[in-house]
């Protein structure tokens, strides 16, 4: 057996990677990401005259599990899927739309207001919760497989380790630390839309600054307690309390303190309480100074 | 669409080519068919083992040979391959780990190996002493010696199948253009050359490639535990870490 010297090795290892598009309708322009399923390519669609996103999965099997749970989710927040098939080497490809966006964890380098933090991530609960409706939970969310468009639009992506909510016999992946406790203790305790909520809860800490509101803190801390019962029951109720706070309003999560609630009391009632003051002023006024007037 | 590279934890598992058993658990029991497991297995293995003493252990090549012989002895004879368990470890990184650990045991005890110990496969030490000559860095050396063995076995086996399924044109323009030193030629050269047209030379590749992904994928799943880790160790065959 003949040494195969590094640089074969290496030219070797990428040429039996590369996808070999040629006999479908794609024309694969750069390797744009890659995860544990499978890599993602930007890609010119010769038919349709578009740039598609085309996602190669590690191996091959029939129906990609990916491309169908998307295919049936319809929602702003989610990726169409367009067309799927398969290589002559045996591996799946979909291709789904193309993205244009930087992912979440660069948003946040440049963003650094909190209310439009939380904004986006009202729009991460909003596609999450929408997929938990259709049954489907994606079991890996995590800044970088969340995009955020020009215009502030939301798209969770990379659903290669989804299943259904009730599918007991899939076997779990993750990533920590945004990977519920419950995810490396499979098949003991089933998972839920609860798994989600907890990566929700890790996204929040990430989104929130260094000394975070409490009333923030303990939302994040309720989303990713360890123990599902302890979280929030779905993701709309988490959206919810962080929609509580963006208004200023008490949220679930987090029982104020009476000064606390005295503080919040003067913030939303400043004017009237104003105006009450003043005529109680004058009032006084007016009290101690009438017998002098007479 | 940036994807995270470090899903880490497993993932769906999906069926992989099942042509070959896994040698793990053969090699794992006693008998013929645990010492044939074995030498499969050290196919795959002596090399990086032998590097990795060489450059991590910094051992004469006398002494590797020694160590490396006797330790695919002792993975038999001390029935070590039964204790290997999928849920913990990865295979490559449990004989790794058992390699150490021989080595440090020998060390403490300054017992003299006895040559052999019953695997028959004859490894060619000398070959890989002069490869040493431009080895990669200490920490990822049995690591790169692993991916070098396992694509170097695969192109044996494309070799092998190109010669008895007549199509030696085919693995002869793989050789020229993938496997070039130096100055890769043009798909037209090669047309040129082998009077065919630069579609048959793309086709030819296009084949070569994907019979030797095939090939490759096989023997990686001999010494695999399952599915999951046939899928996670594709990952570091293949690609690039980033």
């Amino acid at each position: 057996m003949s040494f195969l010297p590094d640089r074969a090795l290496d030219h070797l290892r990428q040429v039996t990677e590369s996808p070999d598009f040629s006999a479908t309708r794609y024309q694969v322009e750069e390797e744009i990401g890659r995860g544990g399923m499978g890599i993602v390519y930007r890609a010119w669609d010769s038919r349709l005259e578009r740039r598609v996103a085309l996602k190669v999965m590690d191996s091959g099997f029939a129906i990609n599990q990916e491309a169908k749970l998307l295919a049936q989710l319809e929602h702003p927040g989610l990726a169409p899927v367009y067309d799927a098939g398969s290589l002559p080497d045996g591996r799946v490809y979909y291709a789904m739309r193309l993205i244009e966006g930087r992912r979440l964890d660069d948003f946040l380098r440049q963003e650094s207001s909190l209310p439009a933090r939380l904004r986006i991530f009202e729009k991460i609960c909003e596609a999450v919760a929408f997929a938990h409706n259709h049954g489907v939970i994606h079991c890996d969310l995590k800044p970088q497989n969340i995009m955020v468009g020009q215009f502030g639009e939301v798209f969770v992506v990379d659903w290669g380790v989804a299943r259904a909510i009730d599918d007991a016999a899939m076997p779990t992946a993750g990533t920590p630390p945004y990977m519920a406790p419950e995810q490396s203790r499979s098949r003991e305790q089933p998972l839920d839309a609860r798994t989600d909520v907890f990566a929700l809860g890790r996204i929040l800490q990430d989104l929130m600054p260094p000394s975070p509101p409490r009333p923030l803190a303990a939302i994040a801390r309720k989303a990713s307690a360890p123990d599902p019962a302890g979280r929030f029951g779905d993701v709309r109720q988490l959206a919810a309390d962080i929609s509580l706070f963006l208004d200023g309003l008490p949220v679930t999560a987090y029982r104020d303190t009476v000064p606390e609630r005295l503080a919040r009391f003067w913030r939303h009632n400043q004017v009237l309480l104003l105006l009450l003051s003043a005529y109680l002023a004058v009032k006084l006024i007016l009290f101690f100074l009438a017998p002098a007037l007479k | 669409m940036p994807y995270d590279s470090d899903t880490a934890m497993g993932g769906p598992h999906r069926p992989f080519p099942t042509t070959r058993h896994s040698l793990i658990d053969c090699a794992a029991g006693t008998g013929t068919l645990a010492r044939e497991a074995l030498e499969s297995i050290a196919s795959v293995y002596w090399k990086p083992a032998y590097k990795h003493v060489r450059i991590q252990w910094k051992r004469s090549n006398e002494e590797a040979k020694d160590l490396v012989q006797g330790f695919f002895a002792a993975l038999i004879e001390q029935h070590i391959l039964a204790s290997f368990d999928p849920s913990k470890a990865r295979f490559r990184t449990f004989l790794k780990a058992c390699l150490d650990h021989f080595v440090m045991k020998l060390d403490e005890s300054a017992n003299r190996l006895k040559r052999g110990g019953g695997v028959t496969t004859v490894f060619d030490f000398d070959a890989a002493e002069r490869e040493l000559a431009g080895s990669p860095s200490v920490e990822d050396v049995f690591l790169r010696e692993w991916q070098r063995q396992m694509f170097a076995l695969g192109l044996q086996d494309l070799r092998e199948l190109c010669h008895t399924h007549g199509k030696p044109l085919h693995y002869r323009i793989f050789e020229q253009y993938d496997m070039a030193d130096a100055g890769r030629p043009s798909y037209a050269d090669l047309a040129a050359q082998h009077h065919i047209p630069v579609t048959g030379v793309t086709n030819y590749l296009a084949w070569a490639r994907r019979e030797l992904r095939r090939l490759v994928l096989l023997r990686l799943r001999s010494v695999t535990s399952g599915d999951p880790e046939c899928q996670a160790e594709m990952h570091v065959l293949f690609r690039k870490m980033t």
